[in-house]
């Protein structure tokens, strides 16, 4: 019972504590918004998830930047299906699936002459892609290589210069395979002397066999953490499908990471960003589109501490030592020896992730 | 005298009323889909067991059923085995007033991120992990072994996880024995080792049965683990279903392998359920 008695003031304190701290955090929540006059939605990659890139912006213009983000364009689609017309502002999307969500009529055409085009790396334009009756509906803002991603203190850099190296036996359990399919599939048909542009179901039963042997060497198949971690803590020397997004973020602490195009060349991967034709905020959303696209915000999305990898601006504020890390100045080399990730058919889509399905199974 | 006559039912409502939507309606829907097909972009309401009969011929598919079920057998074996001798030690040998303490202890890890505690393990048994250098340090191995990226690796992460609610669930069952089953075990001439097999043991089977369950459960329906500790060096069931929609929403395919899924673990449920209602009959 004495115990009772105490307990009473105790629980009075607490309840008077919890609410006092619920009332301070709901007119800290009410105080947050008046600072930032618009808010904005953005349904985004991990790299615009950084403070780096988004508290500048909000810190200039007054405008909030509520993220979203996603793994996978189809996660994206059915995030859009189950909003409301109007729920999103900005979308940032794959590349090559920017035709598909054009198609599907959700963007908003972009004003070319409030973007710096002259400024982008030409290839990166993909006017294939983004332009669709003269309208452009994404602009690329960031890109990179999935290529072969190493520790050159354990392989021999040059033996990184032939693609067949994967499928051999000289660093059998070493290596680690990216957990993508698309990228993955585009290296080996390259690898095979095909174009990833050209891929039909006839190519599949070579490329299946290579995956399959390919996998017979390898040590893992993993997502994006789980080869990043591999070859950081040095349980595979070789990823298939990394790149400077996956070694550039490392260097730092581990410069024997490095990444090479091999003379077959490397898949060329790139993000796009694009306002929803729903939006109702267009301003706010170009506002910030802007601002990716400037040097300032290419920079710092650029070396985003979710992953580095290329600006598109060729006018990026990057310091000498970034540059260097991300390979700036064999840019153009590289982007001249790199294709473009298979866009496939539907029905070829399918066919790709059911060989991907069986090599993972193997 | 009105609510004599609505009987029990305004008490059984919100718990009717939250099945139907959280669980029955959903289920509905997942089924109605199941049948359709993703036909290019286009979703073909067609009802049809297309995607069923897809999965049941093409081997890749089906043998993440086989994956998944072998890894879950191993993890609910390993997970009782484990877990008997820990929850007998806590209710039998730890002292009354330590075991509160105690059982806290054996809970810990739950307190710890799910996601962070795969990763953990990862870097343990990695090439240079602890367990490799520990062991080669020893002079007991002069190469690492590979034990990350493995199904050891899957079923160590679940093992970790389960072996602590088995422990819970058999802890409640022994602590409920009444110590005069052992005495009149002991009265009747009967040994240690002889109460536990022909006493104890049938007497807390429920309690394994129910632990064992839930973990079964639990484990064939988890992504994370097998992902992360797995390294996809095999494909187990929520993993096939990831791989349906993350680049193509193919929801229709993904929601006959989440049926086909379900069908395993009702079966499961079926035989527990079974083997409890002979238990207790």
């Amino acid at each position: 019972m004495k115990s009772n008695h105490r307990e009473v003031p105790a629980r009075r304190r607490l309840i008077a504590w919890a609410l006092g701290s619920t009332m301070f955090g709901f007119f800290a929540w009410q105080a947050g918004p008046a600072q930032a006059a618009e808010e904005i939605n953005a349904l985004v990659w991990c790299d615009h998830d950084d403070p780096n890139l988004i508290e500048p912006f909000t810190r200039e213009t007054g405008i909030k930047v509520n993220l979203k983000v996603y793994e996978g364009t189809g996660q994206a689609l059915s995030l859009i299906e189950q909003s409301q017309p109007g729920d999103w502002d900005v979308l940032v999307v794959d590349g090559i699936d920017v035709p598909r969500v054009a198609a599907q009529g959700l963007l908003d055409p972009l004003p070319d002459d409030k973007l710096p085009l002259a400024d982008i790396f030409p290839p990166l334009l993909m006017e294939a892609q983004t332009v669709k009756d003269g309208k452009r509906y994404a602009i690329s803002e960031k890109f990179g290589y999935n290529s072969i991603s190493y520790n050159k203190e354990k392989v021999d850099p040059a033996d990184m210069q032939a693609m067949a190296i994967l499928w051999g036996d000289k660093y059998k359990g070493r290596i680690a395979i990216y957990d993508y399919y698309l990228p993955v599939i585009g290296m080996v048909a390259m690898g095979l002397g095909k174009k990833t542009a050209d891929l039909t179901e006839a190519d599949l039963p070579a490329i299946r066999d290579t995956l399959l042997k390919m996998k017979g060497v390898s040590k893992l198949v993993g997502d994006v953490a789980t080869s990043q971690n591999a070859i950081a803590t040095g349980e595979v020397d070789i990823l298939v499908g990394g790149g400077e997004w996956v070694t550039a973020g490392l260097a730092k602490d581990n410069p024997a990471l490095d990444f090479v195009l091999p003379k077959e060349g490397g898949v060329l991967w790139s993000q796009a960003i694009g306002i929803f034709a729903a939006s109702q905020k267009k301003d706010a959303a170009l506002k910030f589109l802007q601002y990716i696209v400037s040097p300032e915000g290419q920079a710092r999305l650029a070396t985003s501490s979710c992953y580095w990898a290329m600006p598109v601006n060729t006018k990026a504020t990057l310091t000498d030592e970034q540059k260097k890390i991300l390979r700036w100045d064999d840019q153009p080399g590289y982007l001249a020896n790199s294709q473009l990730y298979p866009a496939p058919s539907a029905e070829l889509d399918a066919k790709m992730q059911e060989v991907w399905t069986e090599m993972l199974q193997k | 005298m009105r609510g004599r006559r609505l009987g029990p039912w305004p008490f059984i409502a919100p718990a009717l009323a939250y099945t139907a939507l959280f669980f029955a309606i959903p289920f509905v829907v997942m089924a109605v889909v199941s049948l359709w097909t993703l036909s290019g972009t286009a979703l073909d309401m067609t009802p049809g067991f297309g995607n069923y009969i897809r999965f049941f011929t093409t081997e890749s598919f089906f043998k993440a059923i086989r994956n998944s079920l072998e890894v879950t057998a191993l993890v609910t074996i390993v997970s009782v085995v484990l877990a008997y001798p820990m929850a007998w030690i806590l209710a039998e040998k730890v002292p009354v007033r330590w075991q509160r303490m105690a059982l806290i202890l054996a809970i810990l890890p739950f307190w710890t991120s799910y996601v962070v505690r795969s990763y953990a393990w990862l870097l343990v048994l990695a090439e240079k992990g602890v367990i490799n250098s520990w062991l080669m340090g020893l002079g007991l191995l002069n190469e690492p072994v590979q034990m990350a990226n493995t199904r050891f690796a899957t079923v160590l992460g679940f093992a970790h996880f389960f072996v602590m609610l088995l422990t819970l669930t058999i802890y409640a069952n022994l602590k409920q024995l009444s110590p005069n089953y052992r005495r009149a075990a002991a009265d009747l001439g009967a040994n240690g080792i002889q109460t536990f097999i022909h006493v104890i043991l049938p007497l807390t089977l429920p309690g394994i049965m129910v632990g064992a369950f839930l973990t079964f459960v639990l484990a064939i329906g988890d992504y994370i683990t097998p992902q992360i500790l797995g390294g996809s060096n095999e494909l187990l069931m929520p993993q096939l279903i990831m791989l349906q929609i993350l680049r193509k929403p193919d929801f229709p395919m993904a929601s006959a392998l989440s049926i086909i899924l379900m069908i395993v673990v009702s079966i499961a449920y079926l035989a527990c359920a079974r083997w409890l209602k002979l238990e207790r009959a």
